[in-house]
């Protein structure tokens, strides 16, 4: 078997708490289907037939018992739980699985979409024999408003910096700016072995990785590292270029320290494989090098090895934001064909529905309703002469006569008194808001779920 | 005469069988027929069934002889009949006709020569006047020399019925067909182009499970061109082959030595979609599979595994690294002080012998002579000038300015053709030829596992087209080239090798010795009786 793919669905959601404090994040519906379909079907599409799924315990009742999160995807998936509170991050979650991971991984995130084409990342990690392959794509502006925001939208996300070497595809340099003090500081011993390297800003990391077996293994000596983007990509990144990795007499002295808990010995002995003088031998025939103005050899003899493949068009977002989430939802229904209003809804005839809409399953569109642009959810009721333009409204809605909803996001079960209009808000779980009302930019939740300080 | 009878009685006997038939199912029941009777004269006994055939004209069919001379000209012309595609065999089995009741355990090679003859009475009889006469063989063919060699695929590219084959064979060991690209020119419209940014992994599903992973990654390292030259291309060939066999478990009721080798044929194919097989690649191919066809079927799977890994690591230890070795010692001593070397582009055994030649030190200096699009000399430069050779660099159109301080010419060669030809990186008969007139002796440096046993006159026949948009440079932010294919009247041809006449050519070293080109027929027939 080449590849494993595990799908990690236990993220809390911790900058969509509005959203995910009733639904778990990997079961937002988005364009009517759970946010984890996307990353499944990605998956399913590209050919494999099993996924290890780390997710929390709660998801994992939902999705066995609620019907509403249906995931029809053909393949095996085995749910491994964490606990909620235990605070792992992601690279936790790769050491609690060590035992069942047996060949190299792919990681995928479960707040992913994207039409990426997926064998080039894999064809990266497989060709050059990479320890790391990962996917990137340029950020694109979100165009819709989101609701509840007050005042201009603040970049308040901190940048990545992202060094490329020439080629664009081997990765050279990684840091946050939370990371940095000053300025960037680049080593010289990555100038003198790539001089050209550009730095990019403003890609959004796809949180796609495919990761050799030797990896987990070094992840599971080092308790340390407890976030995979956080901590191990930066990490590798770095080694690359560090000596230890590169003295070909450490090889010797490596095979006597075996029993040493050294961290860098550790990942040295295990990225070298069986066979070693062949492959060395075939790199010695071989007239292929990665660079050329230097006196080195391909790779500058280095044995770790990190590549990234950045997507220049095409969709891929990651859903945890607000801002994602609305915009995902447009785009939702560009990545699957199927129609637009579900067979099961009962609709009306002399209600207006866009092009771009999606109805779902089970509803109940009354008359003289206009929808536009929005995605209306399973089994939401919507009486008559409503008016819904740019909205998200998901699961069990009630919306009484009368009202105008716009640009908003409704979340489940909620009821929308006659008459009231809501313009870009967000209603929370369950919440009734009462006739008559007229709400702007407003994030109205129950008091229980206002967040601690 | 007699077989004329015997078909035109088949075909007068159709309207009985059912005018409802279609086509498809008059030949299967035809081809069940003449099946049917081969069986009967095998055994030499009354079939159960067969009462409907007059049995006696083909019994007194004349011996088999004609076969080989006639398979020699109906092969050439059509080639496309003669290898049997197994999904014409399959209806045959799957047929509700009755099949003779004690059907013998035949072997393979005689079911595949019955076949073959079955379709070739088949053409015959669709050639109408046609003189075929003993077609039907009762002896299966591997009794019968093989003198003939049919084309093969990837030189009739041109030839739809050909490409179809192929595309059925590919379906049926599960690999994506990979398709041309860009306009070829027409001289060399019988060979395949492929674009490198279409790899055939696009069309493969990611974890592979079709194909061996580590066959994928050398696939895949194969056409972006990270493994590159024939020394380098086999080695690692037979280290994924080492990861195949490793990994490889028996099935039940299954022997190794058959299984594996049906094992590798997808794999193979695979390897050759995503770049042409060398012929050192071939070799080693033949290698390996008579290697895995001789293990004794009562060996046990991991001895024998252990065995056919140990094989490999000596082939590659005896053809490849200590060849490389001798080939040196030879070559050091035509190389005296004061040399001014030639070399052309990268080849990994004339490296070789400049920096052993160096460290025995031998005075001499280098000139690397290279060419568009790959510019391989820049790796052999750099690699020379590590050493602390002193070297030239200049690029092929420079050739015949260097040529009067050059004193010998070292080539490396990618096969050597059975007439004496010498097939080598596009540019080699260039400067064979400019050295020639100068006077400059030329010396190529082949290892023997490169040896072939086809013959080429001429750089058309049999090549190799790579990715036609490598021609295309950008200079100062300006690519000329970059819309060539909207051009109609313009093709771009990025040819890879090409043919050494042996008169251009005055000395081969190999591991053998140092030979005259036109002995290496000598060598391989020694090899063969080695073999």
């Amino acid at each position: 078997m080449e590849l494993q793919a595990v799908l990690m669905a236990a993220g809390g959601g911790s900058r969509m708490m509005d959203l995910t404090y009733n639904t778990p994040k990997p079961l937002l519906p988005v364009g009517n289907k759970p946010l984890i379909w996307y990353p499944l079907n990605l998956l399913e599409r590209v050919g494999f037939e099993e996924v290890i799924v780390i997710t929390t315990k709660e998801v994992q009742k939902m999705i066995s018992t609620d019907p509403k999160v249906k995931l029809d995807v053909k393949m095996k998936l085995d749910l491994v739980c964490i606990q909620e509170d235990a605070d792992m991050g992601t690279a936790d979650a790769l050491r609690h699985i060590q035992q069942k991971v047996k060949t190299d991984v792919l990681v995928v995130s479960c707040d992913l979409i994207t039409d990426a084409a997926l064998h080039e990342v894999v064809d990266l990690f497989r060709a050059h024999n990479a320890t790391l392959s990962m996917l990137m794509s340029k950020a694109h502006e979100f165009t819709e408003t989101v609701p509840g925001q007050k005042g201009k939208k603040k970049t308040g996300e901190q940048r990545d910096f992202v060094g490329v070497d020439g080629t664009g595809k081997r990765l050279l340099f990684m840091a946050n700016e939370a990371d940095l003090d000053e300025g960037v500081v680049i080593r010289k011993s990555i100038m003198r072995k790539h001089p050209r390297m550009h730095i990019k800003t403003g890609l959004v990391d796809a949180h796609l990785y495919c990761l050799k077996k030797s990896v987990v293994d070094f992840l599971a000596d080092n308790k340390s590292i407890s976030s995979i983007r956080g901590e191990l990509v930066p990490y590798l990144v770095r080694k690359q270029f560090s000596k230890s990795t590169n003295s070909p007499k450490v090889i010797d002295e490596t095979h006597q320290n075996l029993k040493k808990n050294d961290s860098n010995v550790n990942l040295e002995i295990q990225i070298s494989s069986r066979d070693e003088e062949l492959l060395h031998l075939t790199q010695e025939r071989s007239c292929w090098n990665d660079h050329r103005g230097d006196m080195s050899d391909a790779y500058h003899g280095g044995r770790l090895r990190c590549y990234v493949h950045i997507m220049d068009e095409g969709i891929c977002y990651r859903v945890n934001t607000l801002a994602a989430y609305i915009e995902a939802n447009r785009l939702a229904p560009k990545l699957f064909d199927e129609p637009a209003v579900h067979p099961s809804a009962v609709v009306s005839e002399r209600c207006l529905i866009g092009a771009d809409s999606i109805i779902g399953a089970s509803c109940q569109i009354s008359d003289k309703t206009s929808i536009k642009r929005s995605t209306i959810g399973v089994s939401t009721t919507v009486r008559e002469k409503v008016k819904v333009t740019n909205s998200i409204i998901m699961h069990g809605v009630t919306i009484e006569e009368g009202c105008n909803i716009q640009g908003s996001v409704i979340c489940s079960n909620a009821v929308i008194g006659r008459g009231a209009d809501i313009k870009y808000c967000l209603v929370g779980s369950a919440q009734r808001i009462e006739p008559d009302a007229e709400r702007t930019n407003e994030v109205i939740v129950g008091t229980d779920q206002l967040m601690e300080i | 005469m007699y077989h004329r009878y015997v078909v035109v009685a088949l075909s007068r006997r159709k309207p009985n069988e059912g005018k409802e038939l279609t086509k498809e199912e008059k030949q299967r029941l035809r081809k069940q027929k003449k099946h049917q009777k081969k069986q009967k004269e095998r055994k030499n006994e009354k079939g159960p069934s067969e009462t409907e055939k007059d049995k006696t004209p083909v019994s007194l069919l004349p011996p088999p002889q004609p076969v080989a001379t006639q398979k020699a000209p109906s092969a050439l012309p059509a080639p496309a009949s003669a290898p049997i595609p197994v999904p014409a065999s399959a209806p045959f089995h799957s047929s509700p006709a009755p099949s003779p009741a004690d059907k013998p355990a035949k072997s393979k090679a005689e079911l595949k020569a019955e076949r073959r003859a079955r379709q070739e009475t088949d053409r015959a009889a669709k050639q109408p006047g046609s003189s075929s006469s003993g077609i039907k063989t009762k002896v299966p063919l591997s009794e019968l020399n093989p003198v003939v060699k049919r084309l093969p695929e990837h030189v009739q590219v041109d030839d739809p019925a050909v490409v179809k084959r192929l595309a059925k064979k590919l379906e049926r060991q599960q690999i994506p067909l990979r398709s041309d690209y860009g306009y070829k020119v027409s001289l060399f419209s019988h060979l395949h182009q492929y674009s490198r940014k279409a790899p055939l992994t696009q069309l493969l599903s990611i974890p592979s499970t079709v194909i061996h992973p580590s066959i994928v990654r050398l696939g895949l390292q194969y056409s972006q061109g990270i493994v590159a030259g024939s020394n380098a291309r086999s080695v690692a060939l037979l280290h994924a082959f080492k990861q195949v066999i490793r990994d490889y478990t028996t099935p039940p009721n299954e022997e190794l030595s058959r299984d594996l080798v049906n094992k590798l044929k997808p794999y193979i194919s695979f390897l050759n979609q995503c770049r042409p097989l060398s012929a050192s690649m071939g070799n080693a191919i033949k290698y390996i599979k008579k290697e895995i066809s001789n293990i004794p079927s009562q060996c046990k799977e991991e001895e024998a595994k252990t065995k056919l890994l140990t094989c490999i690591d000596r082939y590659i230890e005896e053809k490849i690294v200590l060849a490389a070795k001798a080939i040196s010692k030879y070559a050091i001593e035509k190389i005296s002080d004061g040399d001014v070397i030639l070399v052309y582009g990268y080849s990994s055994l004339v490296n070789n012998i400049l920096c052993e030649a160096f460290e025995k030190s031998r005075k001499f200096r280098v000139i690397v002579v290279d060419s568009r699009p790959r510019l391989e000399g820049r790796e052999a430069l750099r690699r020379l000038v590590q050493r602390g050779i002193s070297c030239t660099y200049v690029l092929i159109s420079a050739l015949s300015y260097i040529l009067p301080e050059v004193s010998k010419v070292f080539l490396g060669a990618h096969a050597l053709l059975a007439n004496g030809y010498v097939m080598s990186r596009v540019g080699t008969s260039q400067i064979a030829l400019v050295a020639r007139t100068y006077n400059v002796p030329v010396l190529v440096c082949c290892e023997t596992y490169k040896f072939c046993e086809r013959v080429q006159t001429d750089s058309f026949v049999s090549n190799e087209l790579d990715d036609p948009d490598d021609l295309m440079v950008t200079r100062k932010g300006k690519t000329q080239l970059e819309n060539w294919q909207d051009v109609s009247s313009l093709g771009l041809l990025n040819l890879v090798y090409d043919v050494t006449p042996p008169d251009f050519v005055d000395l081969v070293i190999t591991d053998l010795g140092m030979i005259p080109c036109t002995s290496v027929p000598v060598v391989l027939r020694v090899k063969n009786l080695d073999q």
